[in-house]
């Protein structure tokens, strides 16, 4: 951390820096440009150099209240401020208000005949005209290589050049340089070697026809920096660099729990949904519902008054609010409302590190609580599965740390793999919906189940996912008799039962009946058979009795017989 | 550049001037549709600035004589001037008229360099 040469405006052992306001740079740098020194921006054409080093004087004037001269050597004033026009850059503002000095230096080679010795004490009296006039703190010589296709005699120039950086360290001005991109060098002309101080490099890598503009800083003499390769992208805001992956997992875990947008979902997971903060993805195969599942989970945080960012690779904005709509979704109010934004992209629109800044930049901009990306596996189109991972890590990580936002993916996957995400992503999500075609029957009908959930204890059952007109509705599938059913076959299963458990309540009753016929039969009987013995025992009773009478009758008739014959009495037990 | 060499060098600008206003008289008296507007920038009154002024005195002098008229601007004391003319290297010479522009950078030393880009070899 030393500085290893004299700098006589600096005092102290640290280096100071000088911030870019560059979103990203300055976390990437550790806090900016080495302030009061040369820094250079190589790259090849097109490459960003002019942008960035004037965005860093822009912000110079606009954010550290730092003033600023910039010298073209390629582009006349107009031309200048004309280009930075379409960036949202008035420099003329700047001009006027004796912020930002912008100045064209141009030399016609034609024009010019050299005829012994010279110096370029006309360019420094120059640069320090205007650094003087307005007190500048930073300058831009935009691309002083210009100089050697102007200018003959080499030994001189590189003098010269060198002389011109020392007098801006002395000047105690914090410069950027830049210089076009050599070949086996990193500029043309070799300027690095007098440049000690920082050196940044831009590139433009393109992959599968597909442009990606990154950053690398080759040496920060005295600071630490970050070494790998950043993208960083130029759109309407200037630029933004990506910062790092970061080394550790220090997010903050909340415990708060935010609906999914399906009630039934939401007593999946112990009634009360995601957790905040976390990451969700919803996998399944082709129309098994992922997006809605994902328009119900925007719709919820709307509802509750968050924003939502709606990343849409596939579908137009358009095109999902209508397609929503049919299942009862309506989006619209909500991006009327401004709590819901699209941002629907080609994947292959631009690159993947392109996308990652884009989504920063919306993230940071509009600062939802809900990001849905629908879906990841367009990204898949663009890169390789390890870049489109370092991606969705580096995404993860961002949202994660920053904003605690909740984001939710959707992934398409095929029936094969269906557990295997398409880019092994699933290690980095906390929570993993399956959606997933139960083909029965001759129909097809979706399946839903959740695979993990980080810190949630969760339903391990499977549900049917409905989308009707009314809206999402999770049910329960059919479960008996070895058999899970979902859709007509579970209706029919269900019809089924009920007609089977009709009969057999049919049945008992029939049977019921029968028993109560049978003993109301039997009881006939028995009362016929009663009547008959009656009438029976009554007619032996009667025969009985005139049996009785008649013997009777007999023996008196022979008693008197036997009377009026006077004969023996006759002992009564002979009658038997 | 260091402000201290601002005082010194105000001389060679009175001198550049008298100069100036000696060739101007001659020249328009003589010939005003043929004059050679000529500017030499320095800075300072640096030895190579001295070499410049002392050489293009003679050159004038020989092929110019009475037909032109010679400014020495020195940026130290008008820096702003150095925009016009889109100087850079020090001491540079710029012919403003006849037209084109040409310009003319090192201190002169190769005469027949200076007289070609001053376009006045073929008069010789």
């Amino acid at each position: 951390m030393t500085k290893t040469k004299g700098n006589t405006h600096l005092s102290g052992a640290t280096l100071i820096k000088s911030p870019t306001g560059i979103t990203g740079l300055d976390e990437v740098t550790g806090g900016g440009l080495p302030k009061g020194r040369p820094t250079l921006i190589a790259g090849s054409a097109g490459s960003g150099k002019t942008v960035f080093a004037m965005e860093f004087l822009v912000n110079g004037v606009t954010k550290f209240n730092e003033t600023g001269v910039f010298v073209s050597f390629e582009e006349p004033v107009e031309d200048l401020t004309k280009n930075f026009a379409s960036l949202g850059y008035n420099l003329n503002r700047f001009s006027d208000n004796k912020k930002m000095i912008i100045d064209y230096i141009h030399i016609e080679r034609s024009e010019i005949e050299v005829t012994g010795e010279y110096d370029l004490e006309g360019l420094f009296v120059r640069l320090g005209h205007m650094v003087d006039s307005i007190g500048a703190k930073r300058i831009v010589l935009d691309t002083i290589e210009s100089l050697f296709g102007a200018l003959p005699n080499e030994g001189i120039l590189r003098a010269e050049i060198r002389r011109l950086f020392r007098w801006l360290k002395l000047k105690g001005l914090t410069a950027i340089i830049t210089g076009e991109k050599g070949d086996g060098m990193i500029t043309r002309h070799g300027l690095e070697e007098y440049v000690s101080d920082c050196v940044i490099f831009l590139d433009h890598l393109v992959f599968e026809q597909v442009a990606t503009r990154r950053l690398r800083i080759i040496k920060y003499r005295g600071s630490s920096h970050g070494t790998n390769e950043y993208p960083f992208l130029i759109d309407k805001t200037g630029i933004s660099v990506l910062p790092v992956t970061s080394l550790e997992l220090i997010h903050k875990a909340t415990s708060e729990r935010i609906s999914t947008g399906i009630p039934r979902l939401d007593t999946m997971f112990e009634g009360k949904g995601y957790y905040r903060g976390s990451s969700i993805l919803v996998s399944g195969t082709a129309g098994t519902g992922k997006s809605s599942v994902a328009a119900k989970f925007a719709e919820s945080a709307c509802q509750r008054g968050e924003r939502c960012l709606y990343l849409a690779f596939e579908e137009s904005e358009s095109q999902i609010i209508r397609n929503m709509r049919s299942i009862g979704i309506n989006l619209e109010p909500w991006v009327k409302k401004g709590l819901l934004k699209f941002h629907a992209s080609r994947p292959t629109f631009c690159g993947l590190e392109m996308h990652l800044v884009q989504i920063h930049n919306l993230v940071s901009s509009f600062n939802p609580s809900v990001v849905i990306f629908d879906p990841i596996t367009t990204m898949m189109s663009i890169g390789s599965d390890n870049t489109v991972k370092s991606m969705l890590t580096r995404l993860l990580d961002y949202l994660k740390m920053k904003k605690l936002v909740t984001t939710l993916f959707t992934n398409l996957s095929h029936n094969e793999d269906l557990e295997k995400t398409t880019m092994a992503v699933s290690s980095l999500m906390d929570t993993w919906i399956l959606l997933r075609d139960i083909e029965i029957g001759g129909e097809r009908n979706r399946g839903l189940y959740v695979l993990k959930a980080r810190g949630i204890g969760h339903s391990n059952q499977i549900r049917e996912f409905l989308l009707t007109k009314e809206g999402i509705d999770v049910r329960d599938v059919y479960l008996g008799q070895d058999k899970v059913l979902t859709g007509s076959a579970r209706l029919a299963q269900e019809a089924e039962e009920k007609a089977e458990g009709l009969i057999r309540r049919q049945e008992t009753q029939w049977k019921q009946r029968e028993l109560e016929r049978k003993r109301e039969t039997i009881e006939s009987q028995i009362k016929v058979l009663r009547s008959q013995y009656e009438s029976e025992e009554e007619e032996l009773r009667i025969s009985i009795h005139q049996a009785k009478l008649i013997e009777e009758t007999i023996s008196r008739a022979t008693r008197e017989m036997a009377k009026s014959r006077k004969a023996d009495v006759i002992k009564p037990a002979k009658r038997k | 550049m260091g402000t201290e060499d601002k005082k010194r060098k105000a001389g060679s600008k009175t001198k550049a001037l008298k100069a100036t206003a000696k060739t101007h008289g001659t020249a328009e008296v003589k010939l005003p549709k043929e004059i050679w507007d000529l500017m030499l920038y320095v800075a300072g009154q640096t030895p190579k600035s001295l070499t410049a002024f002392a050489n293009l005195k003679k050159i004038c002098e020989k092929h110019l004589e009475g037909k032109y008229r010679l400014e020495v601007i020195d940026l130290l004391k008008n820096p702003q001037l150095a925009r016009g003319d889109q100087i850079l290297a020090i001491p540079t010479l710029v012919r403003k008229l006849p037209e084109p522009i040409k310009k003319i950078i090192g201190d002169l030393s190769n005469m027949e360099r200076v007289l070609v880009g001053l376009d006045l070899r073929p008069a010789d």
